[in-house]
């Protein structure tokens, strides 16, 4: 399953980046979110795919039994999720500011400062 | 510690003025001198000890990581130079005192004083490399100060801005001299650094250490072909000539490579540049000071000249000529500070500069005449004076040195040449002003000027006479303790005014005989000089610079034309080419793990992700449906995160993945409603072809990635999740322990992103949209019955399902992260199925406090640990047993958790609400730009209609799918 995997993240990729290439600043967002999707995938598997084996310790232990799934990335990515969240929020505000001076949603009007 | 006082006392010093100046000048020029003067002492002091031999040092430790240590020395070198510099430093402050016009902020000009007199002190006293290399930059920043110190005028914007060039990129040049310097050694420590001339001279990159080293000291003192700023720099006002391009700061390259010279000086690459760079500035500056004929200019020239001369000698690097550099300096110092003086004085008092404007004042102002006729004698090398001395050894240097092997009769004859032109320009200098016959009237009429500004001159005056008659008596005592610091051993020489007759003497009196003459042919030469087009250095330099502006613009022009999309494809064309290259190197894609077979739930899930991902940029002119998409895209990611071992995941990416499905929603609502035409077809194809190259080389690095076996540092947390954090979630103990303060960092950012919404959106109103982008029109039943019943009833069954899961964070899938968005989920829903007037009605409170608090609490619980004696946010944990609840185990981790959780629900909420809040009914609900950001909201009123549909022809044309 691991090639499927790298094909399914290669294809969340190729899509946001596409996304984030159009004029459209809506698309733009969209884009964003497409890529912050695919790299908290991508993160993630980096440490292996583990089925059936989160990192718990079982109650009365000092240590997991068996093998368990890395916590590490999955820390990562917990914070990176939300973290996306924050900054998307804030993206959308910001561009909704800059919408009201440019009066498009077209990126290749936004190339001056002083509009 | 005394000798931390000489600087020290100096630095104090620089605020002096600064705060005396209201007192009036007199009072101010008298504050300013105590504190070097008593620097002044303390330097002498050291007198007695550098007699026994001994050599007083301080050091602090200051940033022992990067070798920078504040350390001082006081050796004979440096004392030479520290008397130099601040008993000059402190006739040139009696002198500006009288210089200095009325009106002029005479404070800040001797705190810009004091200020240089510091950095060159720091530069001659400093006992490691980097602190010296610190003060070098300082003496750059100081005199820029100075030499713009009239900045209302272009020539000394311009001269400061050239100085600062020149000067500043040799001090770069300098730096990374150093840094190889101290590398080779393994120290910065001066002591370390002179004592180890064998490593350096054996190191294969000593060349390029020595011209990088050379190149800051060539800059500094003005060494062809950097000279040109020197000139320039005459702008400045005339007490900063004489100070900085006489005495000191000109002098600092010199003083370098007299301070390395031990360490760096013994091999022929030396020799050969500094001597040939030397002696070529000593011709040029003596050649163009015989043509110049504005009395600073001359003077300047000459300072080029007689740098040249004291390059040279260092780069024969005999003990003798190391003598003679050492001396010529004091008397170049003496007589050259001296004669800038009297052009200022000439200056000041007829207000003319010009040779040609200017003529027989020896009348008008015989006292200063007579100065200036014996220190330019001085100059020019006639015996009696102190010039001629340091002059005839420098002839006697170029005899013996072997550096040009057959060619060696080239240097002397050079050596005269040069001697002729000083002796032709001083005579021109003198002649011209005082003896000639004025061609026109001066400005002002001419008179001696005030008896204390004369003062320095004639102390100086004194000194040049008294050296040349005594030199055994007055000069052998410093000099000795000099040569003994560059030579490292005690030199055996006597100076004298008579050697006998000999070569030298034969050169010199040639040398006079000829500038005589010379002098005589002077209309011949200036004539013969008029046929080469003058070179003006400003103007190649400003040319310089401005084409060098103009092409950087161009490049950024080039690279920068505002468009995203452009930058982002550079930066993403960047990231293709290295993830290639490193592609490229693999052996092969698939490394040695095996892979896991495929079940029908992955497939499917796989299909779908796929199905969603590209339909999300298929249907991209569809927005809803696009992100109708999205949100397939990401719960199929939530089922990824539970199907491989991540409920901690699975969790936080379903609730995150609900509230951004709001806030998507929101931005549709408010975001422009029109798109703009799409792209051409070949931008399309540029697109899909970036993105499809790009998705493929993400997908072979992480294929590559998950068939290798992964070295993690992940045992760590896993062994000590239980034993050191007292937590069963492996993840959530790093969460809140192991990695806290990145966490504590991450919830500070979210809280921040919702202060910045919140800002952003203050007083923002939107009108109310009749339907959505594609011309929906929005429902009129604004609160759905069956939502507002639901939801009043999910209510506390979600903040009760917040708390378990928060409650069993540590040691169960959940957490302040999952249980903050499931909170704030929740209060979202009653919001959307009541409005924002209902809940808020309810729900008053602000969520600005709850975010903040939660970081604080955060902080606090992090600080806490200090109470204990331990690092911030360590974290502590045990048992306890409650009655009627049982044995529980409580960490402070979970108040740091706490503090999670409050700052998650506060910012969630704070950003939606506030989206939310921009659509209510009391918004206008007109569709008019001038609305939209007018500050008083329309009156509420609970039942204001939707956009009539009387209303239709002012809404934005729909968007044409």
């Amino acid at each position: 399953m691991e090639p499927l995997m790298a094909v399914v993240i290669g294809i969340l990729y190729a899509a946001a980046i596409y996304m984030m290439l159009r004029r459209s600043i809506v698309k733009l967002v969209i884009g964003l979110m497409l890529l912050s999707n695919a790299a908290n995938l991508l993160i993630f598997t980096s440490a292996g795919l583990t089925r059936g084996a989160p990192p718990l310790v079982p109650e009365g232990l000092a240590e997991p039994l068996g093998k368990v799934a890395d916590p590490l990335p999955q820390a990562l990515v917990l914070t990176a999720i939300v973290i996306a969240f924050g900054v998307l929020s804030f993206a959308v505000v910001l561009i909704r500011r800059a919408y009201e001076i440019v009066k498009a949603d077209d990126l290749d009007k936004m190339k001056d400062t002083d509009t | 510690m005394t000798l931390l006082w000489i600087p020290l006392l100096t630095l104090l010093g620089v605020l002096v003025p600064a705060l005396t100046a209201r007192r009036g000048r007199g009072f101010c020029t008298l504050a300013t001198v105590t504190l070097p003067a008593m620097a002044l002492l303390l330097t002498l002091s050291q007198v007695p000890a550098l007699l026994d031999g001994e050599l007083p040092r301080v050091a602090l430790s200051w940033i022992p990581s990067l070798g920078l240590d504040l350390a001082f020395r006081m050796d004979g070198l440096s004392l030479m130079f520290a008397t130099l510099i601040l008993g000059i430093g402190l006739l040139i402050i009696l002198y500006a005192h009288f210089y200095l016009s009325a009106g002029e902020p005479y404070g800040r000009f001797y705190a810009y004083l004091v200020l240089f007199m510091l950095s060159m002190l720091g530069i001659v006293m400093a006992d490691n490399l980097l602190l010296l290399w610190i003060f070098w930059e300082l003496t750059s920043l100081s005199s820029f100060l100075l030499i713009g110190y009239w900045s209302h005028w272009t020539d000394a914007r311009k001269g400061a801005r050239m100085a600062m060039t020149v000067t500043g990129a040799g001090g770069l040049a300098l730096l990374a001299g150093f840094l190889l310097l101290g590398d080779m050694v393994g120290s910065f420590d001066l002591g370390v650094v002179l004592s180890s001339a064998d490593v350096i001279l054996a190191d294969p990159r000593y060349p390029v250490m020595l011209v990088l080293v050379l190149l800051g000291a060539f800059t500094k003192s003005a060494q062809f072909p950097f000279h040109f700023w020197l000139p320039h720099a005459m702008a400045a006002p005339t007490p900063v000539s004489a100070y900085l391009h006489s005495a000191t700061m000109v002098k600092a390259g010199i003083f370098l490579m007299a301070r390395l010279h031990p360490a760096l000086g013994d091999s022929e690459l030396w020799g050969w540049l500094v001597t040939l760079t030397g002696m070529t500035t000593f011709l040029y500056g003596a050649w163009f000071a015989l043509l110049k004929t504005d009395l600073k200019a001359i003077l300047a020239f000459s300072t080029v000249s007689h740098l040249g001369l004291v390059t040279a000698l260092l780069g024969i690097g005999s003990p003798m000529a190391i003598l003679a550099a050492l001396f010529h300096i004091l008397n170049h110092a003496t007589f050259k500070g001296a004669l800038f003086m009297s052009a200022g004085i000439i200056d000041h008092e007829t207000g003319a500069r010009e040779l040609g404007k200017l003529g027989g004042l020896r009348r008008a102002m015989p006292i200063t005449a007579l100065l200036t006729t014996i220190t330019a004698a001085s100059m020019a090398g006639v015996p009696l004076l102190n010039g001629f001395l340091s002059k005839e050894m420098f002839f006697t240097e170029t005899l013996d040195t072997a550096l040009l092997g057959g060619l060696g009769w080239l240097l002397p004859v050079l050596a005269t040449l040069g001697g002729i032109l000083s002796v032709a320009y001083s005579l021109r200098l003198v002649h011209g002003v005082f003896f000639k016959p004025a061609k026109e009237v001066p400005p002002k009429s001419p008179h001696e000027p005030p008896r204390l500004m004369r003062a320095p001159v004639e102390l100086l005056a004194t000194l040049c006479v008294a050296v040349g008659l005594f030199p055994a008596a007055l000069a052998t005592g410093i000099l000795d303790l000099a040569t003994r610091a560059v030579l490292r051993e005690p030199l055996d020489f006597h100076l004298a005014i008579w050697h006998g007759v000999n070569l030298p003497l034969v050169m010199s009196l040639a040398a006079l005989a000829a500038g005589i003459t010379a002098y005589g042919l002077h209309s011949n030469i200036r004539h013969f000089a008029r046929q080469f087009a003058p070179i003006d250095a400003r103007l190649v330099f400003e040319g310089t610079i401005q084409s060098l502006v103009a092409r950087t613009q161009t490049l950024t022009h080039r690279l920068e034309n505002g468009s995203l999309q452009r930058y982002m494809s550079l930066l993403l064309g960047t990231a293709l080419l290295l993830a290639t290259l490193g592609l490229v190197e693999l052996p092969e894609l698939a490394g040695d793990k095996p892979t896991q077979p495929l079940d029908a739930m992955l497939v499917l899930g796989s299909a779908l992700m796929i199905f969603a991902a590209l339909g999300t940029a298929i249907t991209h002119r569809y927005r809803l449906i696009s992100l109708l998409m999205l949100s397939v895209v990401g719960l199929v990611v939530s089922l990824t995160f539970a199907r491989f071992s991540a409920p901690d995941l699975a969790l936080t990416q379903l609730s995150v993945e609900v509230v951004t499905m709001i806030l998507l929603m929101l931005a549709l609502f408010f975001l422009p409603q029109k798109t703009p035409q799409e792209s051409s077809a070949s931008r399309i194809i540029r697109d899909l072809v970036l993105a499809g190259t790009l998705g493929m080389v993400v997908a072979s690095l992480n294929y590559a990635v998950l068939t290798r076996e992964i070295d993690s540092i992940a045992g760590f947390f896993i062994a000590n999740s239980v034993p050191g954090g007292g937590g069963h979630n492996v993840v959530n103990v790093i969460l809140v322990d192991f990695r806290g303060f990145d966490t504590l960092g991450e919830i500070t950012v979210l809280a921040l992103a919702g202060l910045a919404i919140f800002k952003l959106l203050n007083r923002l109103r939107l009108f109310m949209p009749h339907s959505d982008g594609e011309g929906r029109v929005w429902s009129p039943d604004r609160y759905p019955m069956i939502l507002t019943t639901v939801s009043q009833a999910l209510l506390p069954l979600a903040l009760l399902v917040a708390a378990f899961i928060f409650l069993r964070g540590h040691n169960m899938p959940g957490g302040g992260f999952i249980a903050g968005l499931v909170t704030a989920v929740a209060l979202i829903l009653v919001y959307m199925a009541r409005g924002v007037e209902w809940t808020q009605n309810r729900l008053d409170f602000p969520y600005q406090p709850v975010a903040i608090g939660g970081v604080a609490v955060a902080t606090l619980t992090g600080l806490g640990s200090w109470l204990f004696g331990r690092p911030f946010l360590t974290s502590a944990f045990g048992h306890f047993h409650i009655p009627l609840v049982g044995d529980i185990e409580l960490a402070t981790a979970m108040l740091f958790d706490l503090g999670v959780y409050l700052a998650v629900v506060g910012a969630t909420l704070m950003i939606l609400a506030n989206l939310g809040k921009l659509t209510t009914p009391h918004r206008p609900t007109k569709e008019a730009p001038a609305v939209s950001r007018k500050e008083t909201p329309a009156p509420p009123s609970e039942e204001a209609p939707l956009i009539l549909d009387t209303e239709k022809s002012q809404r934005p044309s729909k968007e044409k799918a």
